[in-house]
Protein backbone atom coordinates (compact mmCIF):
# COMPACT_ATOMS: atom_id res chain seq x y z
CA UNK A 1 0.00 0.00 0.00
CA UNK A 2 2.00 3.13 -1.47
CA UNK A 3 0.96 6.51 -1.01
CA UNK A 4 0.10 8.66 -4.33
CA UNK A 5 -1.75 11.79 -5.35
CA UNK A 6 -4.74 11.10 -6.94
CA UNK A 7 -5.76 12.41 -9.96
CA UNK A 8 -8.88 14.09 -8.77
CA UNK A 9 -5.92 16.44 -6.84
CA UNK A 10 -4.08 16.69 -9.74
CA UNK A 11 -6.65 17.96 -12.17
CA UNK A 12 -7.91 20.14 -9.44
CA UNK A 13 -4.61 21.76 -9.62
CA UNK A 14 -5.03 25.75 -11.06
CA UNK A 15 -3.74 26.29 -14.77
CA UNK A 16 -2.68 29.22 -15.71
CA UNK A 17 -4.36 30.36 -18.98
CA UNK A 18 -2.58 30.42 -22.15
CA UNK A 19 -4.02 33.14 -24.72
CA UNK A 20 -3.21 32.97 -28.41
CA UNK A 21 -0.47 35.30 -28.97
CA UNK A 22 0.17 37.53 -31.43
CA UNK A 23 4.03 38.37 -32.16
CA UNK A 24 4.82 37.00 -28.76
CA UNK A 25 1.67 38.81 -26.84
CA UNK A 26 -2.17 38.99 -26.17
CA UNK A 27 -4.39 40.17 -27.88
CA UNK A 28 -4.82 42.18 -24.51
CA UNK A 29 -1.45 43.30 -24.60
CA UNK A 30 -1.44 45.32 -27.94
CA UNK A 31 -4.31 46.90 -26.59
CA UNK A 32 -2.69 47.81 -24.35
CA UNK A 33 0.10 49.63 -26.09
CA UNK A 34 -2.19 50.57 -29.44
CA UNK A 35 -5.06 52.28 -27.76
CA UNK A 36 -3.02 54.76 -25.66
CA UNK A 37 -0.24 55.18 -28.38
CA UNK A 38 -3.62 56.12 -30.61
CA UNK A 39 -4.90 58.57 -28.20
CA UNK A 40 -1.34 60.01 -27.78
CA UNK A 41 -1.06 60.28 -32.37
CA UNK A 42 -4.70 62.07 -31.98
CA UNK A 43 -3.97 64.70 -29.32
CA UNK A 44 -0.83 65.44 -30.96
CA UNK A 45 -2.23 65.96 -34.45
CA UNK A 46 -4.98 68.25 -32.69
CA UNK A 47 -2.27 70.11 -30.80
CA UNK A 48 -0.09 70.94 -34.24
CA UNK A 49 -3.56 72.06 -36.13
CA UNK A 50 -5.03 74.41 -33.57
CA UNK A 51 -1.12 76.12 -33.51
CA UNK A 52 -1.17 75.80 -37.52
CA UNK A 53 -4.39 76.86 -38.05
CA UNK A 54 -4.74 80.13 -35.39
CA UNK A 55 -0.96 80.75 -36.04
CA UNK A 56 0.33 81.08 -32.43
CA UNK A 57 3.38 82.14 -32.55
CA UNK A 58 6.19 79.33 -31.13
CA UNK A 59 6.96 81.46 -28.03
CA UNK A 60 4.03 81.22 -27.03
CA UNK A 61 2.94 77.63 -28.18
CA UNK A 62 5.22 75.51 -30.15
CA UNK A 63 3.52 72.70 -32.11
CA UNK A 64 5.06 69.28 -31.34
CA UNK A 65 6.63 69.15 -35.07
CA UNK A 66 8.47 71.89 -33.71
CA UNK A 67 9.38 70.80 -30.05
CA UNK A 68 10.65 67.52 -31.97
CA UNK A 69 13.24 69.19 -34.50
CA UNK A 70 14.37 71.44 -31.09
CA UNK A 71 14.78 68.19 -29.13
CA UNK A 72 17.32 66.83 -32.14
CA UNK A 73 19.02 70.60 -32.49
CA UNK A 74 19.39 70.88 -29.12
CA UNK A 75 19.80 67.47 -28.26
CA UNK A 76 23.98 68.12 -27.71
CA UNK A 77 22.84 70.45 -24.62
CA UNK A 78 19.71 68.67 -23.21
CA UNK A 79 21.69 65.44 -22.94
CA UNK A 80 24.44 66.53 -20.56
CA UNK A 81 21.08 68.07 -18.57
CA UNK A 82 19.31 64.93 -18.63
CA UNK A 83 22.68 63.11 -17.51
CA UNK A 84 23.04 65.03 -14.42
CA UNK A 85 19.07 64.81 -13.77
CA UNK A 86 19.45 61.25 -14.38
CA UNK A 87 22.25 60.60 -12.18
CA UNK A 88 20.51 62.45 -9.06
CA UNK A 89 17.30 60.31 -9.54
CA UNK A 90 18.80 57.35 -9.66
CA UNK A 91 21.24 57.98 -6.43
CA UNK A 92 18.79 59.08 -4.48
CA UNK A 93 16.46 56.12 -5.56
CA UNK A 94 19.20 53.79 -4.44
CA UNK A 95 20.13 55.81 -1.49
CA UNK A 96 16.40 55.32 -0.62
CA UNK A 97 15.89 51.85 -1.21
CA UNK A 98 18.88 50.94 0.86
CA UNK A 99 18.86 53.57 3.56
CA UNK A 100 14.56 52.68 3.46
CA UNK A 101 15.22 49.09 3.78
CA UNK A 102 18.09 49.24 6.58
CA UNK A 103 15.83 51.34 8.78
CA UNK A 104 12.21 49.08 8.29
CA UNK A 105 14.58 45.86 9.65
CA UNK A 106 15.53 48.01 12.59
CA UNK A 107 11.94 48.70 12.85
CA UNK A 108 10.61 45.16 12.70
CA UNK A 109 13.74 44.29 15.14
CA UNK A 110 12.56 46.63 17.76
CA UNK A 111 8.90 48.16 18.70
CA UNK A 112 10.37 50.83 21.00
CA UNK A 113 13.11 52.06 17.66
CA UNK A 114 9.68 51.47 15.61
CA UNK A 115 7.34 54.31 18.08
CA UNK A 116 10.46 56.44 18.53
CA UNK A 117 12.03 57.08 14.85
CA UNK A 118 8.60 56.45 12.53
CA UNK A 119 6.98 60.22 13.46
CA UNK A 120 10.26 61.78 12.29
CA UNK A 121 10.37 60.30 8.97
CA UNK A 122 6.54 60.84 8.62
CA UNK A 123 7.49 64.79 9.64
CA UNK A 124 10.22 64.54 6.73
CA UNK A 125 7.64 63.64 4.54
CA UNK A 126 5.34 66.04 5.20
CA UNK A 127 7.40 69.13 5.32
CA UNK A 128 7.16 70.60 1.63
CA UNK A 129 10.44 69.89 -0.51
CA UNK A 130 10.41 73.26 -2.08
CA UNK A 131 10.44 74.74 1.86
CA UNK A 132 13.37 73.06 2.68
CA UNK A 133 15.76 72.73 -0.38
CA UNK A 134 17.07 76.34 -0.03
CA UNK A 135 18.42 75.41 3.21
CA UNK A 136 20.16 72.09 2.34
CA UNK A 137 21.00 74.20 -0.77
CA UNK A 138 22.70 77.02 1.55
CA UNK A 139 24.06 74.18 3.53
CA UNK A 140 25.90 71.99 1.96
CA UNK A 141 28.32 73.27 -0.33
CA UNK A 142 28.45 70.51 -3.03
CA UNK A 143 25.65 70.90 -5.16
CA UNK A 144 24.66 67.84 -6.54
CA UNK A 145 24.69 66.14 -3.22
CA UNK A 146 22.50 69.12 -1.89
CA UNK A 147 20.29 67.26 -4.86
CA UNK A 148 20.66 64.04 -3.98
CA UNK A 149 19.74 65.06 -0.30
CA UNK A 150 16.37 66.60 -1.28
CA UNK A 151 15.67 64.24 -4.05
CA UNK A 152 16.28 61.42 -1.38
CA UNK A 153 13.57 62.93 1.34
CA UNK A 154 11.14 62.80 -1.28
CA UNK A 155 11.70 59.20 -2.04
CA UNK A 156 12.56 57.91 1.01
CA UNK A 157 9.11 57.51 2.80
CA UNK A 158 7.09 55.22 0.88
CA UNK A 159 9.67 52.63 0.57
CA UNK A 160 10.78 52.94 4.63
CA UNK A 161 6.31 52.91 5.24
CA UNK A 162 5.82 49.88 3.12
CA UNK A 163 8.43 47.82 3.96
CA UNK A 164 8.12 48.38 7.70
CA UNK A 165 4.25 47.35 6.84
CA UNK A 166 5.83 44.34 4.64
CA UNK A 167 7.85 43.20 7.28
CA UNK A 168 5.01 42.99 10.06
CA UNK A 169 2.87 41.08 7.69
CA UNK A 170 4.31 37.62 7.88
CA UNK A 171 1.76 34.90 8.24
CA UNK A 172 1.00 33.69 11.86
CA UNK A 173 0.95 30.30 11.10
CA UNK A 174 4.33 30.23 9.62
CA UNK A 175 5.69 32.63 12.29
CA UNK A 176 4.20 29.55 14.78
CA UNK A 177 6.51 26.76 12.33
CA UNK A 178 9.53 28.98 12.75
CA UNK A 179 9.50 29.20 16.44
CA UNK A 180 8.49 25.27 16.44
CA UNK A 181 12.21 24.40 14.92
CA UNK A 182 13.34 27.22 16.95
CA UNK A 183 14.52 29.03 14.21
CA UNK A 184 16.84 32.57 15.10
CA UNK A 185 16.08 35.88 15.03
CA UNK A 186 18.13 36.00 11.66
CA UNK A 187 17.08 33.08 10.23
CA UNK A 188 13.04 34.32 10.97
CA UNK A 189 14.23 37.97 8.94
CA UNK A 190 15.98 36.50 6.14
CA UNK A 191 14.11 33.22 5.69
CA UNK A 192 10.30 34.65 6.48
CA UNK A 193 10.18 38.43 6.82
CA UNK A 194 11.88 39.58 3.97
CA UNK A 195 10.45 37.81 1.62
CA UNK A 196 6.62 38.37 2.86
CA UNK A 197 8.26 42.02 2.74
CA UNK A 198 9.51 41.72 -0.65
CA UNK A 199 5.91 42.49 -2.84
CA UNK A 200 5.44 46.13 -0.65
CA UNK A 201 9.20 46.93 -0.94
CA UNK A 202 8.79 46.88 -4.83
CA UNK A 203 5.28 48.86 -4.66
CA UNK A 204 7.59 50.98 -2.46
CA UNK A 205 10.03 51.37 -5.01
CA UNK A 206 7.59 52.17 -7.72
CA UNK A 207 6.15 55.12 -5.64
CA UNK A 208 9.64 56.38 -5.22
CA UNK A 209 10.89 56.13 -8.08
CA UNK A 210 8.92 59.09 -9.88
CA UNK A 211 9.31 60.83 -6.79
CA UNK A 212 12.85 60.68 -6.72
CA UNK A 213 12.60 62.53 -10.13
CA UNK A 214 10.30 64.89 -8.76
CA UNK A 215 12.13 65.75 -5.79
CA UNK A 216 15.55 66.43 -8.01
CA UNK A 217 13.86 68.33 -10.46
CA UNK A 218 12.02 70.03 -7.78
CA UNK A 219 15.65 71.02 -6.13
CA UNK A 220 16.90 71.60 -9.44
CA UNK A 221 14.04 74.09 -9.81
CA UNK A 222 15.44 76.28 -6.50
CA UNK A 223 19.15 75.83 -7.17
CA UNK A 224 18.17 76.92 -10.66
CA UNK A 225 17.29 80.21 -9.65
CA UNK A 226 20.37 80.97 -8.01
CA UNK A 227 22.18 79.88 -11.00
CA UNK A 228 23.41 76.73 -9.99
CA UNK A 229 23.67 73.52 -10.98
CA UNK A 230 22.31 72.60 -14.63
CA UNK A 231 19.97 70.05 -14.80
CA UNK A 232 16.78 69.54 -17.04
CA UNK A 233 15.12 71.96 -14.64
CA UNK A 234 17.63 73.89 -15.12
CA UNK A 235 17.40 74.02 -18.86
CA UNK A 236 13.25 74.84 -18.52
CA UNK A 237 14.10 78.13 -16.21
CA UNK A 238 17.15 78.85 -18.69
CA UNK A 239 14.97 78.99 -21.89
CA UNK A 240 11.56 80.24 -19.69
CA UNK A 241 13.93 83.41 -18.93
CA UNK A 242 14.95 83.81 -22.99
CA UNK A 243 11.27 82.79 -24.07
CA UNK A 244 12.96 79.75 -26.31
CA UNK A 245 9.70 77.67 -25.62
CA UNK A 246 10.01 74.88 -27.33
CA UNK A 247 13.33 74.64 -25.90
CA UNK A 248 11.62 74.65 -22.45
CA UNK A 249 9.06 71.95 -24.37
CA UNK A 250 12.19 69.57 -25.34
CA UNK A 251 13.38 69.73 -21.92
CA UNK A 252 9.80 68.86 -20.48
CA UNK A 253 9.35 65.76 -22.96
CA UNK A 254 12.34 64.39 -21.81
CA UNK A 255 11.51 64.89 -18.02
CA UNK A 256 8.65 63.11 -18.30
CA UNK A 257 10.28 60.50 -21.08
CA UNK A 258 12.53 60.12 -17.76
CA UNK A 259 9.52 59.21 -15.32
CA UNK A 260 7.84 56.80 -17.71
CA UNK A 261 11.19 55.27 -18.23
CA UNK A 262 11.56 54.75 -14.28
CA UNK A 263 8.38 54.04 -14.27
CA UNK A 264 8.23 51.28 -16.38
CA UNK A 265 11.77 49.80 -14.78
CA UNK A 266 10.50 49.47 -11.69
CA UNK A 267 7.14 47.80 -13.04
CA UNK A 268 9.90 45.55 -14.89
CA UNK A 269 12.16 45.11 -11.55
CA UNK A 270 8.84 44.35 -9.64
CA UNK A 271 7.53 41.69 -12.25
CA UNK A 272 10.85 39.53 -13.12
CA UNK A 273 10.52 39.41 -8.67
CA UNK A 274 7.76 38.12 -8.20
CA UNK A 275 6.54 36.49 -11.23
CA UNK A 276 6.63 32.59 -9.69
CA UNK A 277 4.63 33.23 -6.76
CA UNK A 278 2.63 36.79 -6.09
CA UNK A 279 -0.71 37.16 -6.76
CA UNK A 280 0.08 40.84 -8.42
CA UNK A 281 2.25 39.17 -10.78
CA UNK A 282 0.07 36.36 -12.20
CA UNK A 283 -1.83 35.76 -15.34
CA UNK A 284 -5.65 35.34 -14.74
CA UNK A 285 -6.08 31.44 -13.98
CA UNK A 286 -8.98 29.26 -15.36
CA UNK B 1 -0.28 -3.54 19.01
CA UNK B 2 -0.98 -1.55 21.49
CA UNK B 3 0.28 1.96 22.94
CA UNK B 4 3.62 2.56 24.37
CA UNK B 5 4.86 4.36 27.38
CA UNK B 6 4.08 8.13 27.19
CA UNK B 7 5.85 10.54 25.21
CA UNK B 8 3.95 13.40 26.24
CA UNK B 9 2.04 13.69 30.10
CA UNK B 10 -0.60 16.99 31.00
CA UNK B 11 -1.06 17.11 34.45
CA UNK B 12 -3.76 19.63 35.44
CA UNK B 13 -3.18 21.74 32.75
CA UNK B 14 -5.25 25.11 32.12
CA UNK B 15 -4.66 27.61 30.27
CA UNK B 16 -6.44 31.39 30.61
CA UNK B 17 -5.65 33.75 28.03
CA UNK B 18 -4.76 37.43 28.43
CA UNK B 19 -8.25 38.53 28.01
CA UNK B 20 -9.33 36.49 30.73
CA UNK B 21 -11.00 33.78 28.91
CA UNK B 22 -10.33 30.15 30.10
CA UNK B 23 -9.77 27.79 27.17
CA UNK B 24 -9.26 24.75 29.11
CA UNK B 25 -9.15 23.49 32.52
CA UNK B 26 -8.00 20.35 34.38
CA UNK B 27 -6.70 18.26 31.39
CA UNK B 28 -5.14 15.10 32.32
CA UNK B 29 -3.81 13.21 29.58
CA UNK B 30 -0.74 10.95 28.84
CA UNK B 31 -0.13 10.14 24.92
CA UNK B 32 1.52 6.58 24.47
CA UNK B 33 4.14 6.05 22.11
CA UNK B 34 3.05 5.26 18.46
CA UNK B 35 -0.53 5.88 19.44
CA UNK B 36 -3.23 7.50 16.88
CA UNK B 37 -5.03 10.07 19.21
CA UNK B 38 -8.12 11.97 17.70
CA UNK B 39 -8.89 15.67 20.23
CA UNK B 40 -12.73 15.85 18.80
CA UNK B 41 -15.13 18.26 20.01
CA UNK B 42 -16.95 21.43 18.82
CA UNK B 43 -15.11 24.50 18.32
CA UNK B 44 -14.57 26.41 21.57
CA UNK B 45 -13.36 23.42 23.29
CA UNK B 46 -9.68 24.39 23.61
CA UNK B 47 -8.42 21.27 21.32
CA UNK B 48 -6.17 23.04 19.39
CA UNK B 49 -4.88 24.70 22.70
CA UNK B 50 -4.08 21.45 24.20
CA UNK B 51 -2.38 21.14 20.57
CA UNK B 52 -0.52 24.19 20.78
CA UNK B 53 0.27 23.60 24.51
CA UNK B 54 2.01 20.04 23.36
CA UNK B 55 3.95 22.14 20.86
CA UNK B 56 5.37 24.29 22.87
CA UNK B 57 4.29 27.08 20.47
CA UNK B 58 2.37 28.86 24.23
CA UNK B 59 2.86 27.63 27.91
CA UNK B 60 0.14 26.32 30.32
CA UNK B 61 -1.44 28.37 33.13
CA UNK B 62 -0.83 25.69 35.41
CA UNK B 63 -0.17 22.71 35.53
CA UNK B 64 2.90 20.97 33.68
CA UNK B 65 3.40 19.31 30.32
CA UNK B 66 6.10 16.64 30.34
CA UNK B 67 8.08 15.33 27.36
CA UNK B 68 9.71 12.05 27.61
CA UNK B 69 13.58 11.92 27.84
CA UNK B 70 15.21 12.64 24.22
CA UNK B 71 11.63 14.46 23.12
CA UNK B 72 12.31 18.40 23.30
CA UNK B 73 15.33 18.93 20.21
CA UNK B 74 13.85 21.02 17.58
CA UNK B 75 12.37 18.78 14.69
CA UNK B 76 11.16 16.20 17.39
CA UNK B 77 7.91 17.35 16.68
CA UNK B 78 5.94 17.88 13.42
CA UNK B 79 3.10 20.44 12.98
CA UNK B 80 0.47 20.25 10.36
CA UNK B 81 -1.45 24.16 10.62
CA UNK B 82 -5.87 23.73 9.28
CA UNK B 83 -4.19 25.64 6.54
CA UNK B 84 -1.40 24.37 4.39
CA UNK B 85 1.07 27.65 5.51
CA UNK B 86 3.55 27.43 2.90
CA UNK B 87 5.71 29.94 2.01
CA UNK B 88 4.75 30.99 -1.19
CA UNK B 89 7.97 32.23 -2.54
CA UNK B 90 9.50 28.70 -2.68
CA UNK B 91 8.83 25.57 -4.52
CA UNK B 92 7.25 22.45 -2.86
CA UNK B 93 11.00 21.13 -2.08
CA UNK B 94 12.31 24.10 -0.38
CA UNK B 95 9.39 24.32 1.39
CA UNK B 96 9.97 20.81 2.76
CA UNK B 97 13.68 22.05 3.21
CA UNK B 98 13.05 24.43 5.36
CA UNK B 99 13.27 22.67 8.76
CA UNK B 100 16.16 21.17 8.06
CA UNK B 101 17.44 24.44 6.73
CA UNK B 102 16.77 26.07 9.85
CA UNK B 103 18.92 23.09 11.52
CA UNK B 104 21.77 24.00 9.54
CA UNK B 105 21.46 20.96 7.87
CA UNK B 106 23.80 21.13 4.45
CA UNK B 107 22.13 22.38 1.48
CA UNK B 108 22.50 18.97 -0.30
CA UNK B 109 21.78 16.57 2.08
CA UNK B 110 18.85 18.49 2.82
CA UNK B 111 17.39 18.62 -0.62
CA UNK B 112 17.91 14.78 -1.01
CA UNK B 113 15.66 14.13 2.04
CA UNK B 114 13.37 16.89 1.35
CA UNK B 115 12.58 15.19 -2.22
CA UNK B 116 12.46 11.82 -0.56
CA UNK B 117 9.77 13.18 1.48
CA UNK B 118 7.68 14.78 -1.33
CA UNK B 119 7.62 11.20 -2.86
CA UNK B 120 6.48 9.60 0.35
CA UNK B 121 3.68 11.94 0.29
CA UNK B 122 3.14 11.00 -3.57
CA UNK B 123 4.34 14.03 -5.05
CA UNK B 124 7.75 13.21 -6.82
CA UNK B 125 7.59 15.32 -9.40
CA UNK B 126 6.01 18.69 -8.27
CA UNK B 127 9.37 19.10 -6.29
CA UNK B 128 9.94 22.47 -8.44
CA UNK B 129 5.88 23.63 -8.68
CA UNK B 130 5.25 26.32 -6.75
CA UNK B 131 2.30 25.89 -4.13
CA UNK B 132 -0.35 28.59 -6.12
CA UNK B 133 0.35 25.47 -8.71
CA UNK B 134 -0.65 23.18 -6.29
CA UNK B 135 -4.38 21.99 -5.26
CA UNK B 136 -5.60 22.39 -2.03
CA UNK B 137 -5.19 18.25 -1.66
CA UNK B 138 -1.65 18.80 -2.39
CA UNK B 139 -0.54 21.45 -1.00
CA UNK B 140 -1.79 19.98 2.30
CA UNK B 141 0.49 16.74 1.10
CA UNK B 142 3.52 19.01 0.92
CA UNK B 143 2.55 20.29 4.21
CA UNK B 144 2.74 16.51 6.04
CA UNK B 145 5.90 16.04 3.81
CA UNK B 146 7.44 19.14 5.24
CA UNK B 147 6.30 17.74 9.28
CA UNK B 148 7.56 14.17 8.45
CA UNK B 149 11.24 15.17 7.05
CA UNK B 150 12.79 15.95 10.38
CA UNK B 151 11.23 12.42 11.31
CA UNK B 152 9.40 13.45 14.10
CA UNK B 153 8.24 11.63 17.31
CA UNK B 154 5.23 13.20 17.30
CA UNK B 155 3.19 14.24 15.04
CA UNK B 156 0.88 17.58 16.07
CA UNK B 157 -2.41 17.99 13.37
CA UNK B 158 -4.88 20.39 13.73
CA UNK B 159 -7.74 19.70 11.53
CA UNK B 160 -5.64 19.50 8.56
CA UNK B 161 -8.13 18.52 5.98
CA UNK B 162 -11.13 20.39 6.97
CA UNK B 163 -10.79 22.50 4.07
CA UNK B 164 -10.54 19.69 1.31
CA UNK B 165 -13.47 17.98 -0.59
CA UNK B 166 -14.55 14.43 0.70
CA UNK B 167 -12.97 12.57 -2.08
CA UNK B 168 -10.06 14.53 -1.09
CA UNK B 169 -10.29 13.86 2.90
CA UNK B 170 -10.82 9.97 2.18
CA UNK B 171 -7.77 9.97 0.18
CA UNK B 172 -5.46 11.71 2.96
CA UNK B 173 -6.61 9.95 5.65
CA UNK B 174 -5.25 6.68 4.11
CA UNK B 175 -2.34 8.16 2.93
CA UNK B 176 -1.60 9.28 6.31
CA UNK B 177 -2.61 5.75 8.23
CA UNK B 178 0.04 4.57 5.08
CA UNK B 179 2.64 6.92 6.57
CA UNK B 180 1.59 6.30 9.98
CA UNK B 181 2.33 2.76 9.40
CA UNK B 182 5.32 3.04 8.37
CA UNK B 183 7.12 5.97 9.53
CA UNK B 184 5.88 4.76 13.70
CA UNK B 185 5.18 8.37 14.92
CA UNK B 186 2.85 8.97 17.68
CA UNK B 187 -0.37 11.27 16.05
CA UNK B 188 -2.27 13.76 17.59
CA UNK B 189 -4.82 14.89 15.30
CA UNK B 190 -7.58 17.33 16.04
CA UNK B 191 -11.10 17.49 14.26
CA UNK B 192 -14.30 18.36 14.62
CA UNK B 193 -15.33 14.80 12.41
CA UNK B 194 -16.81 12.28 14.49
CA UNK B 195 -16.55 10.16 11.50
CA UNK B 196 -12.86 11.14 10.50
CA UNK B 197 -11.67 10.54 14.60
CA UNK B 198 -13.61 6.80 14.39
CA UNK B 199 -11.64 6.12 10.65
CA UNK B 200 -8.12 7.17 12.24
CA UNK B 201 -7.84 6.44 15.71
CA UNK B 202 -6.90 4.04 18.32
CA UNK B 203 -7.97 6.22 20.76
CA UNK B 204 -10.43 9.30 20.71
CA UNK B 205 -10.41 11.99 23.47
CA UNK B 206 -13.81 13.70 23.70
CA UNK B 207 -13.56 17.17 24.57
CA UNK B 208 -16.38 19.82 25.47
CA UNK B 209 -16.86 23.81 25.78
CA UNK B 210 -16.68 26.44 27.96
CA UNK B 211 -14.36 25.89 29.71
CA UNK B 212 -12.21 23.68 27.42
CA UNK B 213 -12.36 20.32 29.29
CA UNK B 214 -11.87 16.30 28.81
CA UNK B 215 -15.23 14.26 29.01
CA UNK B 216 -14.91 10.75 27.65
CA UNK B 217 -11.73 9.13 26.83
CA UNK B 218 -12.83 6.44 24.21
CA UNK B 219 -10.57 3.50 22.50
CA UNK B 220 -11.33 2.39 18.83
CA UNK B 221 -9.93 -1.34 19.19
CA UNK B 222 -10.10 -1.73 15.58
CA UNK B 223 -7.13 -3.25 13.25
CA UNK B 224 -4.92 -1.44 10.68
CA UNK B 225 -4.99 -1.47 7.84
CA UNK B 226 -8.61 -0.14 7.46
CA UNK B 227 -9.37 0.73 4.35
CA UNK B 228 -13.13 1.25 2.33
CA UNK B 229 -13.84 -2.13 3.83
CA UNK B 230 -13.74 -0.39 7.20
CA UNK B 231 -15.98 2.76 6.56
CA UNK B 232 -18.76 0.55 5.36
CA UNK B 233 -18.34 -2.27 8.41
CA UNK B 234 -20.90 -1.52 11.33
CA UNK B 235 -18.01 -1.69 13.63
CA UNK B 236 -17.35 1.66 12.31
CA UNK B 237 -20.99 2.88 12.44
CA UNK B 238 -21.32 1.53 15.99
CA UNK B 239 -18.09 3.12 17.18
CA UNK B 240 -19.50 6.75 15.35
CA UNK B 241 -22.71 6.43 16.71
CA UNK B 242 -20.71 5.85 20.20
CA UNK B 243 -18.85 8.47 20.04
CA UNK B 244 -21.50 11.00 18.38
CA UNK B 245 -23.50 9.88 21.71
CA UNK B 246 -20.44 11.26 24.05
CA UNK B 247 -20.36 14.31 21.99
CA UNK B 248 -23.73 15.42 22.45
CA UNK B 249 -23.98 14.03 25.85
CA UNK B 250 -20.96 16.29 26.58
CA UNK B 251 -22.23 19.64 24.41
CA UNK B 252 -25.27 18.80 26.76
CA UNK B 253 -28.17 18.02 24.35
Amino acid sequence: MGVSVSANEVADAPQEARERTILGLTGEGWARILAPLAIGIIALGLWEWAVRVNEIPPYILPGPIEVGRTLIRDWHTLQVSLWITLQITFAALFVAAALGLALAVLFAQSRVIELSLFPYAVILQVTPIVAIAPLIIIWVDDIRIALLICAWIVAFFPILSNTTLGLNSADHNLQDLFRLYRASRWQVLMRLRLPTAMPYFLGGLKISGGLALIGAIVAEFVAGTGGRASGLAYRILEAGYNLQIPRMFAALVLVSATGIAIFLAMTLVSHLALRHWHESAMKERK
Amino acid sequence: MTAGPPVVTLRGVAKRYANGTLAVQGVDLAIGQGDFVSLLGPSGCGKSTVLRMIAGLMGPSTGSIEMAAGGNAAGDIGFVFQEPTLMPWSSALKNVMLPLRLAGTARSEAEDRAAAALAEVGLKGFEKSYPRALSGGMKMRVSIARALVTKPRLLLMDEPFAALDEITRHRLNNDLLTLWALERFTAVFVTHSVFESVYLSRRIVVMAARPGRVVEDMEVNEAYPRGEVFRTSAEYAAHCRAVSEALHGAMGE
